[in-house]
């Protein structure tokens, strides 16, 4: 058997052997429901789409997920499995995509189960269902984004609690940087170059593209390109420091 | 065949592990034996992969440990100290997990966790979770992982440590029953463990190497080896003892009940001489024995100020 997908059952039966998962799903589908149809006012809009459900995604992936993803290394550290887990014959970057991949897994089980939301649009109109799967399509890459960071984070340090903060705090940059706010902030200090480059960092730029039911590759593949350089951040930074 | 030349790291300033150099053969037995902090956990480490030397290189069956990691890692099978293990996984699961690492498949896998599961005796808790075991069936654990694909090196670092006197036997018979064309090597501060189930002894302090030898040798380093223990039922009169030229020195208890006679470097004679005198002076003795020597003592002498 390949030992990324052994790992990954491993890591995944872990997330339901503790409380880790059955938490984040049933915390992620009730916050869902409270911003889509109390702050998101899904019946009073008077349309048939799940742009409330959606639009607020960004900001529980925020917390939710660092929650979810701080134990990842650094529970290892601590209780010193690190040291089984390195000397199995598997490699590192095997190791990371084992762990990671469950965890968004975890996350695309989360979104699944939304799916009533779906049948509800579909029921009460006519909603276009191909902007929808590109918002599901987003959203998980969106969350796969904040868990790279997160799972990097953990792969700093021993204690959850200091993984869980820092990813906290690096996940709100990406979020922010494309907020009008910064935007407005930075607008005639620095040159437009520059703004649209922070502009382009932000999660929420990409995510609201694709929410918009615009599969552009460029949006994809900034998510795909955004995991990929946090995972080998968090690479790096276990083999440097697993010993400490 | 495992190759050791001139093995060193630094964590900073700070060298924990010094030039040390070994070599060990099918069959050997190692007990590594070493104060705290002595560095032999950090040699252990270095030997299965887990950290990188400073300087030197690990060399096992040929193959170097920085070039073909994996290879290496599938032939050891390692107890990290503190045996950690997956704590929200059950016994069975996490058994069952190791094994899929270790590449066992099919009927070789039933067959090796079964085997596995009796020589450790782990049936009673296999699907309870390791969180809720206690430090021995713990230990036990992290045995049982590290020789679920019968490896040709085995890597233990303080087996016994925390276990009773039942399960210290329990662990040393498994060592003992392993087969012949292993390669193991044990950590460990219990000296008699060492003259229980080692075939080699070796210790290191500050990262260095001091001794390398037999665990005989090992005890024929202490004052007392071949020296004799006599216990009286009332003191006697020890002038005739002191007298005798293979004697070199006597240690007695406070009551003057119990003495050690030890014997000058070249004499062997010594028991002959003693059964002679408490038979004509009419010694009132309880019991007699030979010494082995005493390994504490020695291990105080080769370790201390290091």
């Amino acid at each position: 058997m390949n030992m990324t997908k052994i790992l990954f059952k491993r890591e995944f039966s872990s997330f339901f052997a503790t409380p880790v998962a059955y938490v984040f799903i049933a915390i992620f589908l009730i916050l869902s429901g409270v911003f889509t149809f109390y702050f998101g006012n899904l019946y009073e809009r008077g349309q048939a789409d799940l742009q409330p459900f959606f639009n607020f995604h960004p900001w529980l992936y925020l917390f939710l997920v660092p929650a979810m993803a701080m134990r990842t290394w650094a529970e290892e550290r601590k209780s010193g499995t690190i040291e089984l887990l390195m000397t199995l014959p598997i490699t590192p970057l095997q190791a990371m995509l084992g762990k990671f991949l469950a965890a968004w897994a975890v996350l695309g089980l989360a979104l699944l189960l939304t799916l009533p939301l779906w049948i509800t649009v579909n029921y009460l109109g006519d909603p276009d269902n191909g902007i929808i799967f590109a918002a599901y399509l987003g959203s998980w890459l969106m969350a796969g984004s904040f868990l790279a960071v997160s799972v990097c984070m953990s792969a700093l340090t021993k204690s959850q609690v200091v993984a869980f903060i820092l990813s906290v705090v690096v996940c709100f940059v990406f979020v922010l940087s494309g907020s009008t706010m910064v935007i407005s902030a930075f607008k005639g200090v620095v040159p437009s170059v520059l703004l649209d480059a922070i502009a382009s960092l932000s999660f929420i730029s990409h995510f609201d593209a694709l929410v918009k039911g615009v599969i552009a590759l460029q949006d994809v593949l900034y998510f795909v390109i955004v995991m990929a350089v946090w995972l080998k951040a968090g690479l790096i930074l276990i083999e440097r420091k697993k010993a400490e | 065949m495992i190759q050791i030349n001139n093995l060193t790291k630094h964590f900073g300033d700070y060298v924990a592990v010094d030039n040390l150099s070994m070599s060990l053969k099918p069959g050997d037995i190692l007990g590594f034996l070493g104060p705290n902090g002595a560095g032999k956990s950090t040699t252990m480490k270095m030997i299965t992969g887990f950290l990188q030397p400073s300087a030197g290189t690990v060399e096992i069956d040929g193959l170097n440990i920085e070039d073909q990691p994996l290879a290496i890692k599938q032939s050891i099978g390692y107890l990290p100290e503190g045996a950690p293990a997956y704590g929200d996984m059950t016994v069975a699961q996490f058994l069952d997990f190791i094994a899929d690492v270790r590449g066992l498949q099919g009927n070789k896998k039933t067959e090796r966790l079964r085997r596995v599961i009796n020589s450790v005796e782990l049936k009673s808790v296999l699907h309870k979770s390791i969180d809720n075991l206690s430090k021995g069936f713990k230990r036990r654990v992290g045995l049982a992982q590290a020789i679920i694909h019968d490896p040709k090196v085995l890597i233990l670092d303080e087996p016994t440590d925390g276990l009773d006197p039942n399960q210290k036997h329990q662990v040393r018979r498994l060592i003992q029953n392993l087969s012949s064309d292993k390669i193991v090597i044990i950590s460990t501060h219990i000296l008699e463990e060492v003259t229980a189930v080692c075939n080699r002894a070796m210790i290191i302090a500050g990262g260095k190497k001091l001794f390398e030898g037999s665990p005989q040798t090992l005890q024929a380093k202490s004052q007392f080896h071949n020296a004799i223990t006599i216990h009286f039922a009332e003191p006697v009169d020890l002038a005739p003892l002191r007298a005798e030229s293979s004697v070199a020195d006597i240690k007695q208890n406070a009551e003057l009940t119990q003495i050690t006679v030890i014997p000058q470097a070249t004499a062997n004679t010594l028991f002959s001489t003693i059964y002679a005198l408490a038979k004509t002076h009419d010694w009132p003795v309880t019991a007699l024995y030979a010494e082995q020597g005493r390994l504490d003592d020695v291990f105080r002498e080769l370790t201390a100020g290091v």
